[in-house]
């Protein structure tokens, strides 16, 4: 494999990465205070038709931008009134949420665009494109530095940026912020953080939000700048490969990095290469699409290190009477 | 003392869940400029209104009770298997295989080969999530996701480089013989000079789908190993302390699980495609989920939500033939049920329960 097949490989991984770390720090933050999300793919998928048709209409993808992080906050919201306020199963939330996503953004792409439930090409102007980092030209004649700046790091959108500095971010939030040692606080141990006369409804929903708003970005990023435009299903199981990336990494903010550039390194690969010949032995296709999940179910078998999840993870806080 | 009725708790609280479906659904046809009255009486003429309507319903609920049966198994032991899908596609392989490489002589014996192969083809894929489960601890939810995109994997391997016909573009097995052709409705209601259409799939395996809505009740509630499993699925602690062992009775009912969404494929696959093509499952897994929350954990329910969930398929089909509903409804009405039956399920139990105790209060 040769340098510039090398760096393109490399690039696609920058960008099939970006909506998997999105979507995961976004799972991180609401497992960490103790909601399990298995609706990280259905808010990607609302994000996804309505930043796209938003964009479309407007031409601004900045509005659409906007409006798919408000569909996302809707469905986070009432996966907040199930599983915090109604103190209900907050898996079975998550699945209805990914079906109810599934099925009306299908149903509304079809009654408001008419082309089989999806949303009409954006033009560019309606998309998030690439942004040239300063001193390209001036550094694109030095040898490999010069490829690596002007290919791998330059020229992505500026969401593919956000969702990079929001590692440090989520990072310095949880470790270093009072709200964010109360957030993890709230994951392992609601009684005590209720007994400091915290409130955990209020932290909680707190944490399902900015998992809606993280989700949201995480969707826009696919329609309007990943792709152009919303097409049915177009999240295909991203929202499961970053819950896959979430307990690879731990639940750690810096390993969901490392995680998520992994599981899209896997989903470059396999959309450049059919079938890979190594040395007499062809791995097929299907192993590559296949081997996040496999990998995830290894971790979680703990022969590879431990994954334990927050503690109260999943379980209702009743207060006692 | 009880908060309310037995009673409340299996019909009442279903069917206010399924009015509130209902209502949101109406609203969301609303909403796309459609009439729901409309719509549901084209829905109900069009899966109800003929013997081709209910030939399809019919054949849908086949599929939907043997994934809600899976799923309702394993809640028993507090178990969430979102893996009906997964184990479903490889039942239906088993059955493939099954029914591919061997020369059966008539198809009554097929039907019990294929069945065992599917259901032990779906029980050896949830195996592998239940004995992580059991002894290392990792969650069964997560596991048994990861296995239905695993699965999908495999029969996508499997169709597209060894079980495909040489020179067929297209990812499905040879068709299978036409002496294991399954007996449909119509050839079994014809000598009792029933007529029923000839079109629609549905055939024998709907019998097999009741046959083990029997075998699931009698499991649970009459055997020593039902009890077990309801005993783990109410207290962990307690079952321990009766010597019940929780790595057994996880795998097992896990076992038993997987093995009744593989018997599906006698279904769709034997039955309806009479060969194996990708994606054969259309989601039935999933739609288990919503059958066994709403079937409230006893094959009867289950039964009649998929029978529910079948007039829905079949309706929504038409309608998206008709109208120009697209349809997506189902999967929006799906999801309502789950949200309704299962997440928000305190919103509708905790002033029913309410009010059951102020009457009560009224009459002493």
């Amino acid at each position: 494999m040769d340098f510039d097949v090398l760096l393109q490989v490399l690039d696609s991984t920058v960008r099939l990465a970006t909506p998997l770390l999105l979507a995961c720090l976004a799972g991180l933050y609401s497992e960490r205070a103790g909601i399990f999300d298995i609706g990280l793919e259905g808010k990607m998928l609302a994000a996804a038709f309505l930043s796209a048709a938003v964009a479309y209409v407007s031409g601004n993808v900045w509005l659409g931008l906007l409006a798919g992080i408000g569909a996302s906050l809707a469905l986070a919201a009432l996966h907040g009134l199930a599983s915090i306020t109604f103190r209900g199963d907050q898996l079975i939330s998550g699945v209805a949420i990914n079906f109810l996503a599934s099925g009306l953004t299908g149903l509304i792409a079809q009654d408001w665009f008419r082309q089989g439930g999806r949303t009409p090409s954006l033009p560019n102007e309606a998309r998030f494109t690439g942004l040239d980092l300063p001193f390209v030209q001036t550094l694109e004649p030095v040898p490999v530095i010069g490829p690596i700046y002007a290919e791998l790091i330059s020229g992505h959108s500026i969401l593919v940026y956000l969702a990079f500095l929001a590692v440090p971010a989520t990072w310095w939030i949880l470790y270093r912020t009072r709200f964010g040692l109360r957030l993890r606080a709230v994951g392992e141990n609601p009684a005590a953080v209720d007994t400091a006369g915290i409130s955990v409804v209020g932290l909680r929903f707190a944490a399902v939000a900015i998992c809606g708003v993280l989700c949201g970005v995480a969707g826009a990023y696919m329609a309007t700048a990943l792709q152009a435009g919303f097409v049915r299903e177009m999240t295909a199981g991203r929202g499961y490969i970053a819950l896959a990336a979430l307990i690879f990494a731990k639940w750690r903010p810096w390993y969901a990095l490392w995680a998520c550039l992994l599981f899209g390194l896997l989903q470059a690969v396999a959309l450049r290469y059919q079938n890979i010949n190594l040395g007499g032995v062809v791995i097929p296709v299907q192993v590559m699409d296949a081997l996040p999940y496999v990998l995830t179910v290894v971790i979680l078998a703990g022969f590879v290190g431990k994954a334990i999840p927050p503690r109260a993870g999943g379980e209702p806080y009743v207060k006692e009477r | 003392m009880e908060k309310m009725p037995a009673w409340a708790d299996v019909i009442l609280i279903p069917l206010i869940s399924l009015v509130l479906a209902a209502f949101i659904s109406a609203l969301v046809i609303l909403f796309i400029g459609q009439s729901p009255a409309e719509a549901l009486k084209l829905m109900v003429t069009g899966a109800l209104g003929s013997t081709y309507g209910w030939g399809y319903t019919l054949y849908y609920a086949t599929n939907f009770i043997f994934t809600g049966l899976a799923v309702t198994v394993a809640f028993h032991a507090r178990l969430f298997n979102i893996g009906g899908e997964g184990q479903a596609m490889l039942g239906g392989l088993g059955v493939a295989i099954a029914c591919l490489y061997v020369p059966w002589p008539h198809w009554s014996i097929a039907l019990v080969a294929a069945s065992i192969s599917g259901a032990v083809f779906g029980a050896a894929w949830a195996a592998i999530p239940a004995w992580l489960q059991a002894k290392r601890g990792s969650h069964i939810v997560i596991t048994t996701i990861m296995f239905n995109f695993i699965a999908s994997a495999v029969l996508n391997y499997v169709l597209v480089n060894v079980m495909r016909p040489k020179g067929s573009m297209d990812p499905a097995t040879e068709r299978f013989s036409q002496t294991i052709h399954l007996p449909t409705l119509h050839e079994i209601l014809l000598p009792f000079g029933i007529p029923f259409s000839k079109a629609p799939p549905a055939n024998i395996s709907f019998i097999v789908a009741i046959l083990a809505c029997l075998a699931v009740w009698a499991l649970i509630w009459r055997t020593r190993l039902g009890y077990e499993i309801r005993a783990y699925g109410h207290t962990e602690t307690g079952a321990v302390y009766a010597g019940i062992s929780p790595v057994k009775i996880t795998v097992i009912t896990m076992l038993i699980s997987g093995g009744l969404a593989g018997l599906m494929g006698i279904n769709n696959v034997m039955g309806e495609a009479e060969r194996l093509v990708l994606n054969a499952t259309e989601g039935a897994g999933f739609i288990g989920i919503a059958v066994a929350l709403m079937g409230r954990g006893h094959p009867a329910g289950v039964f009649l939500a998929a029978i529910l969930f079948g007039f829905l398929y079949q309706g929504g089909t038409e309608l998206a033939l008709w109208t120009s509903i697209p349809r997506e409804l189902i999967v929006v009405i799906q999801a309502l049920v789950i949200l309704f039956t299962g997440a928000l399920d305190n919103m509708v139990r905790t002033p029913l329960q309410q009010i059951f105790m102020a009457l009560r209060r009224k009459e002493s």
